[in-house]
């Protein structure tokens, strides 16, 4: 007989966790007491903010393919993981979070810290769940972390209270292989397969968009095989990238509301539209009624729930895509489309000319956002992740940063968290402290958890944190310079010594303000052993183009 | 807007009706009317609704409602498709009882299911058409209180949420 923390702890570790990002408080108290005695098996990062702790557990995760774990008091403790929680579960992140909840008797009498967690969580969580007796706590989390890491991966949270924690139990810890009211994976239909495989020989402009589904499936080989076999252009949304080289032949580049102009113009151009683990985000179709009308759809997609969601298709492969575009890659005739490639390529010099060269080789005025990622990549390693927060140098990050390996991109995609990046690099740093993780963050979203310094500190994970700081909101400033009439309403920030704050956390920081200092203060942090701070003073009012704006159709992308 | 009969087969877990409600809220999605209970398969709940949405919103739906990790099946119906009934109670005073009101009972092949000393209780079974009708007449006769179920539904159209279970046996 143990106690019910630590069965908690000795479960995890059955689950092969590595790390649990926390924070202690009293409801979870036990816990940590039991966490003590298994440091040696387990470790625990402690954030200053619940926050911090889950969207650090989300980088973990984001980069490891693992489940990353969260550990949380009740009340506050708890509500501080809502933020997370939504994030996580628009990103289909892995994820279990334990918190401690008031003794069963005190349940709904509003004692001290006392949350209903569970109902809060329930529409941001894949799954959740109350335990309130010691014998059900192994089972719990066993079926937590079954649920998190298959399928179309998710959020969940185990709420577990402090008597079941304090109280002794037989542990017997049997994994969850199955619940029967849950089935994450279906068998490839092979008929829909033929009769993809059918549009995909019979089109002429065929065009293939892949997402994020690919990277959680494992599916990046299976993906470059299917194309090179295909010769199909491909284009990925903010989350699908780097499941293919940015090298490979038939890459065109991103999809999206400030993706590239190629792929974004030439959506509403392809016959067949090959959709690959991605659910046809608003901000990758702009307006619905005008997106993709010509075209057949092809879904592979793993969620039924997403077919048919937003795009009616013309054939859908239900199923893990790593299975699904293997059978198709098997069905399909070699083909190649180098007229249509050769319209992409054309596009894309297009965008060249109007966009990257100013952005990515400024001579004068302030320093422009690409300027920074462009040396960036002149400087980083090849598996070099990058971590982004939101906004406008998230969008300009992605643009420009050099992906060529999957697992490399870590952003906030559909819920647009600000101050996700800082912890979240935090986590994917921990998950291999040999692999270079660069930060980069806008002046608003690190202060949202500018705290999460601190843990880096404690950790020192050698994290290189890029702050490009125009003192502005910069993407809610551009769409009131575009549709506000200028009407910069709360968006300019006075800032703090970004500096002194960094250094106060004992991470050695610079700050660059010319144009001819950028490089060597790029390939400093970059080479420096241990976290780093640089601040890049950049041009206060740029924008972001391409840009397709709110209701407007992919084909009306605009280049200024 | 058509309407349409919900069958969900679930778990029997805390917290699976709030779940599937939260569907319905986030959508803007009135729940016209609700049942639940056990089904006649041990450990499973069947949850009846009724909802006025298009056909576009019930696929939408049924796929959303299934996503939950305790949902095993959602089916759908049409008004066609289903046999339903609802059932309706009437709390009307005792002394309101005379010939009349009993043959209107009669007529509506209704049911006296409680008779104590100030009220009776009638009961009558049908679409809600019908004990709307029947609630529209005892009105005169000082009704009471009046409460009315949610539907209770078989489909028509031949399924077997066993058969459906045996048949889903893939895992990775």
């Amino acid at each position: 007989m143990i106690r019910g923390a630590d069965i908690v702890v000795k479960s995890l570790i059955e689950e092969h966790a590595e790390f649990i990002f926390g924070y202690p408080g009293g409801a979870i108290m036990p816990v940590y007491d039991a966490l003590y005695d298994y440091s040696d098996r387990i470790k625990h990062v402690l954030t200053r903010h619940e926050q911090g702790a889950i969207h650090a557990a989300q980088g973990y995760a984001r980069v490891s393919g693992k489940v990353g774990v969260v550990l949380a008091t009740s009340g506050p403790g708890a509500t501080n993981l809502i933020t997370g929680l939504a994030d996580a579960q628009i990103d289909s992140t892995p994820l279990v979070c334990i918190t401690g909840q008031v003794a069963a008797h005190l349940l709904g009498t509003d004692a001290f810290q006392e949350t209903d967690v569970v109902g809060l969580s329930m529409p941001g969580t894949k799954w959740n769940i109350q335990v309130r007796r010691v014998e059900d706590i192994a089972p719990a989390i066993a079926k937590a972390f079954l649920i998190a890491r298959s399928g179309r991966p998710g959020p969940v949270l185990v709420d577990i209270t402090k008597n079941a924690q304090v109280e002794f139990g037989e542990y017997n810890y049997v994994p969850c292989l199955g619940v029967r009211s849950y089935r994450p994976y279906v068998k490839i239909d092979q008929d829909a397969v033929k009769q993809a495989a059918a549009l995909i020989d019979s089109a002429k402009q065929p065009y293939l968009l892949f997402g994020q589904g690919v990277v959680l499936a494992h599916a990046e080989a299976e993906l470059k095989a299917f194309l090179d076999k295909t010769g199909i252009p491909a284009a990925c949304t903010l989350l699908g990238s780097g499941a293919l080289s940015e090298e490979h032949p038939t890459y065109v580049g991103k999809l999206g509301m400030h993706g590239n102009y190629a792929p974004n113009l030439l959506t509403n151009q392809c016959d067949v539209l090959i959709a690959v683990g991605m659910r046809f985000d608003d901000r990758v179709t702009g307006d619905l009624k005008r997106y993709a009308k010509q075209a057949q759809v092809i879904h592979l997609e793993l969620d039924p729930s997403e077919i048919n969601k937003n795009v009616t298709c013309a054939v859908a492969i239900q199923g893990d895509c790593k299975d699904s575009l293997a059978d198709l890659t098997a069905a399909v005739k070699v083909s190649s489309h180098d007229e249509w490639m050769a319209r992409f390529r054309e596009l894309e010099q297009q965008e060249k000319e109007a966009v990257v060269i100013n952005d990515l080789h400024g001579t004068h005025g302030g320093l422009h956002m690409g300027e920074v990622i462009h040396l960036i990549n002149q400087y980083k390693e090849d598996d070099a992740i990058l971590v982004t927060d939101v906004g406008q140098h998230q969008m300009i990050a992605w643009r420009y940063f050099d992906y060529k390996q999957s697992r490399t991109q870590v952003t906030s995609g559909g819920l647009g968290t600000m101050g996700f990046a800082l912890p979240a690099a935090l986590g994917a740093q921990l998950h291999d402290y040999s692999k270079q993780v660069i930060c980069v963050v806008g002046d608003g979203g690190i202060q949202m958890t500018i705290q999460e310094l601190g843990t880096i500190m404690q950790t020192k994970a050698p994290v290189k944190v890029v702050l490009l700081n125009n003192n502005y909101l910069g993407m809610v400033r551009q769409w009131q310079q575009l549709f506000f009439d200028k009407r910069y309403s709360f968006t300019e920030l006075e800032n703090p010594d970004f500096i002194k704050i960094a250094e106060a956390y004992k991470i050695k920081a610079s700050k660059v303000t010319e144009r001819e200092d950028l490089q060597a203060a790029v390939a400093e942090m970059l080479l420096h052993d241990g976290p780093y701070f640089l601040e890049v003073v950049v041009e206060k009012e740029d924008n972001v183009f391409p840009m397709i704006a709110t209701g407007c159709s992919v084909e009306e992308v605009r280049l200024s | 807007m058509n309407r349409y009969t919900i069958l969900i087969y679930t778990e029997n877990f805390i917290g699976i009706l709030n779940r599937i409600t939260i569907i319905f809220t986030r959508r803007g999605i009135n729940i016209d009317a609700l049942t639940a209970s056990e089904s006649r398969l041990e450990g499973i709940h069947k949850i009846t609704m009724e909802v006025s949405v298009t056909e576009q919103q019930m696929v939408h739906l049924a796929g959303q409602i299934e996503k939950i990790v305790d949902v095993i099946k959602a089916y759908y119906f049409r008004d066609d498709e289903v046999v339903y009934q609802e059932i309706a109670l009437y709390k009307v005073p005792t002394e309101s009882l005379d010939p009349g009101l009993e043959k209107v009972i009669r007529q509506f092949n209704a049911h006296i299911i409680a008779a104590e000393k100030e009220f009776v209780v009638v009961e009558f079974t049908g679409h809600k058409q019908d004990t709307q009708a029947l609630l529209e007449i005892l009105k005169p006769f000082n009704l009471l209180e009046f409460s009315r179920s949610g539907r209770v539904a078989i489909a028509k159209p031949k399924f077997s949420v066993q058969e459906y279970l045996n048949n889903q046996t893939y895992n990775h």
